[in-house]
């Protein structure tokens, strides 16, 4: 418990003693003395998990990461970055690389504009609205797992979509959807788009509903369309809503792992046509036992997700999150 | 509300509604929950045929209706166990997640003190950790805990890495307490901490609902942890649990469309419930 008080300090900038006022006044000192012992009780239980589970581990890996090591004892043969440099020398882990920026900008261009639309559209007014939202934000809750062996289901050998295509007089569009080494990985990018919009959604009806009625009201009193209303009004007030999903799908995107393990079959996985920079970590760390790679590996997956999120934080998400992350101390 | 504003609208406004818009609206809005639900509800509907309807025609009805795929996954197969399984750490996540991260946000929202807004960034930059990248270490450190294979193992990181949003999306809330609140329960005799018991979590209710149910559904769905951390089947939860049953009866496509359909419901129904409370929590944090 002290301990995690101590490693909080540095980043705190500040002693966690109390550092009250000098007044005689015993009272007002016993009084910020309980201040401090509120302060510390509260917050240590939160900072203690925190520091544990999520700052220790990223520390060992970058430890970890400069091994050759089996995970049987403690690392002894020392490397230096060659972990490093192997993971870029392999073919395997560039397709990652390349899968991982195909999902992250992938997802920002087809799932932004067609979120927009539909959260404009159940935004309107009409009866039983609200249960067209609850159908749109199923996909989302269910389970990534759920949803990939779902879609497998419904793709694999000639499925029900294959069939369902044919039916249509589209039978020219079957594919073989989750074997196709080229095909792969824009099939799991749709099944994507279709389980994550609803997030994109109920982000953007949140932050609809905070766009006053009387701005859309006035506009339309004074004969504004349906469309110009949206265009000019409501879609402008919504930027900062639509940067903080950019955000969190960009990073959900880069670490997406669930859906890609259970819906395509290993052998199209280790040929690279559809892993992911998680799905090679888990592959060659966890399964092959090749720790120290491994966790190079996810040195490598947390940098650029930290550098990405820290670019866009930087840049475009300053003012919305008020002094969430780049605030300084004070 | 929207109720009250309409009728208090001139008459123009209240017309506009049912201008030529309002069929095109339903057409799209029927299309777009079409998209939605179809696959989920042929994965329902398939449940209740038989491996080789299905085979001969993917896309028909359950004729005849058979009960049996359902009745198989709920009595021969570990789908409680696993349900079980998911429900104690879903909980356990949930309870721990809303007590540490309100009480965090409390803190950083209601007092003054040196190093407050250092401590709150120091939580939001786990907002830029990617979970999936601590997995190997976090792994390892847990098998050098002996808390491999123990609820514990899941329940633990999920706390963590939920905790960054937890205090993000409670953090604003309770600032917007309005001071005189808290004078007036000290002049009454409240402590500070009385203040947040009686006064704070009651008033945040909202919010904690939407933490919440975020920090459960996020925990009943989880997948990768569970399945580094869980090697005894007996501890498996339901997404390795539906994994485990599609690799292991390949052939029978109906009773994984069962085992998976079942999966689906728990998360659904705890949604649908509380879906509202979800975006009305969300608008305080995705304010401008």
């Amino acid at each position: 418990m002290t301990s995690a008080n101590q490693i909080r300090m540095p980043a705190g900038g500040a002693p966690a003693s109390p550092a009250g006022p000098r007044r005689p006044a015993g009272a007002r000192r016993a009084d910020n003395r309980r201040k401090w012992y509120e302060i510390i009780g509260l917050t240590t239980p939160a900072i203690v998990v925190y520091v544990m589970f999520v700052l220790v581990p990223m520390g060992f890996a970058v430890y970890y990461s400069l091994f050759r090591w089996r995970g049987v004892g403690p690392p002894t043969e020392f490397v230096g970055l060659r972990n490093y440099t192997l993971a870029f020398q392999d073919p395997i882990f560039l397709d990652a690389l390349r899968n991982n920026a195909i999902i992250v900008f992938g997802s920002l261009l087809i799932q932004g504009p067609i979120a927009l639309g539909i959260a404009l559209l159940l935004n309107r007014r009409f009866r039983g609205r609200s249960v067209f939202r609850l159908l749109v934000f199923v996909p989302y809750v269910l389970a990534e797992v759920t949803v990939g062996i779902m879609w497998k289901l419904l793709l694999t050998g000639d499925g029900t979509v294959d069939a369902l295509l044919r039916s249509l007089g589209m039978g020219g569009l079957v594919q073989a959807w989750l074997a196709d080494l080229d095909v792969v990985i824009w099939t799991l990018l749709a099944i994507l788009t279709w389980k994550y919009v609803g997030f994109a959604i109920i982000l953007l009806l949140a932050g609809l509903s905070n766009v006053p009625d009387e701005l859309t009201e006035a506009a339309a009193i004074d004969g504004a369309s349906w469309w110009q209303i949206q265009r000019h009004v409501t879609i402008p007030l919504l930027g900062p809503t639509i940067r903080i999903w950019m955000f969190l799908s960009m990073i959900g995107s880069l670490q997406i792992f669930d859906m890609i393990w259970v819906t395509s079959v290993p052998a199209v996985r280790s040929l690279g046509a559809s892993a992911t920079m998680a799905t090679y970590m888990v592959d060659n760390g966890f399964f092959a036992r090749l720790w120290g790679y491994g966790n190079a590996v996810a040195v490598i997956l947390f940098v650029i997700s930290f550098v990405a999120a820290l670019l866009f934080q930087r840049f475009l998400l300053r003012r919305d999150i008020e002094g969430a992350i780049t605030r300084r101390a004070k | 509300m929207t109720m009250a504003v309409n009728t208090a609208l001139p008459q123009p406004s209240g017309r506009r509604q049912f201008s030529w818009g309002t069929p095109l609206t339903y057409a799209l809005a029927l299309a777009i929950a079409a998209v939605s639900i179809a696959p989920v509800v042929y994965v329902v509907v398939g449940g209740f045929r038989t491996t080789p309807q299905i085979v001969a025609n993917p896309a028909g009805l359950p004729d005849p209706f058979v009960w049996d795929n359902y009745s198989r996954v709920l009595t021969q197969s570990n789908f409680w166990q696993q349900a079980f399984n998911s429900a104690v750490i879903a909980f356990g996540t949930t309870l721990a997640v809303v007590v540490l991260g309100m009480a965090a946000a409390f803190v950083l929202a209601r007092y003054s003190f040196r190093g407050r807004e250092g401590l709150y960034t120091f939580f939001t930059l786990g907002l830029l950790f990617p979970a999936g990248a601590a997995i190997l270490p976090l792994y390892l450190m847990l098998r050098d805990l002996s808390l491999i294979n123990s609820y514990y193992a899941v329940i633990l990181p999920q706390v963590a890495f939920s905790l960054p949003l937890t205090i993000v999306i409670l953090r604003p809330f309770l600032s917007a307490i309005p001071r005189e609140l808290e004078d007036a329960a000290a002049i009454d005799g409240a402590s500070r901490l009385g203040f947040l018991w009686r006064v704070a979590v009651p008033l945040s209710r909202p919010a904690l609902v939407t933490v919440g149910v975020l920090a459960f559904v996020a925990s009943w769905n989880s997948f990768l942890l569970p399945l580094l951390v869980l090697s005894d089947v007996n501890l498996h939860t339901l997404p390795l649990g539906v994994q485990n049953f599609s690799s292991q009866y390949t052939t029978d496509t109906a009773g994984v469309l069962a085992f998976t359909s079942l999966a689906m419901l728990p998360a659904l129904l705890f949604f649908t419930l509380a879906e509202k409370q979800i975006v009305g929590g969300l608008q305080g944090a995705v304010k401008g």
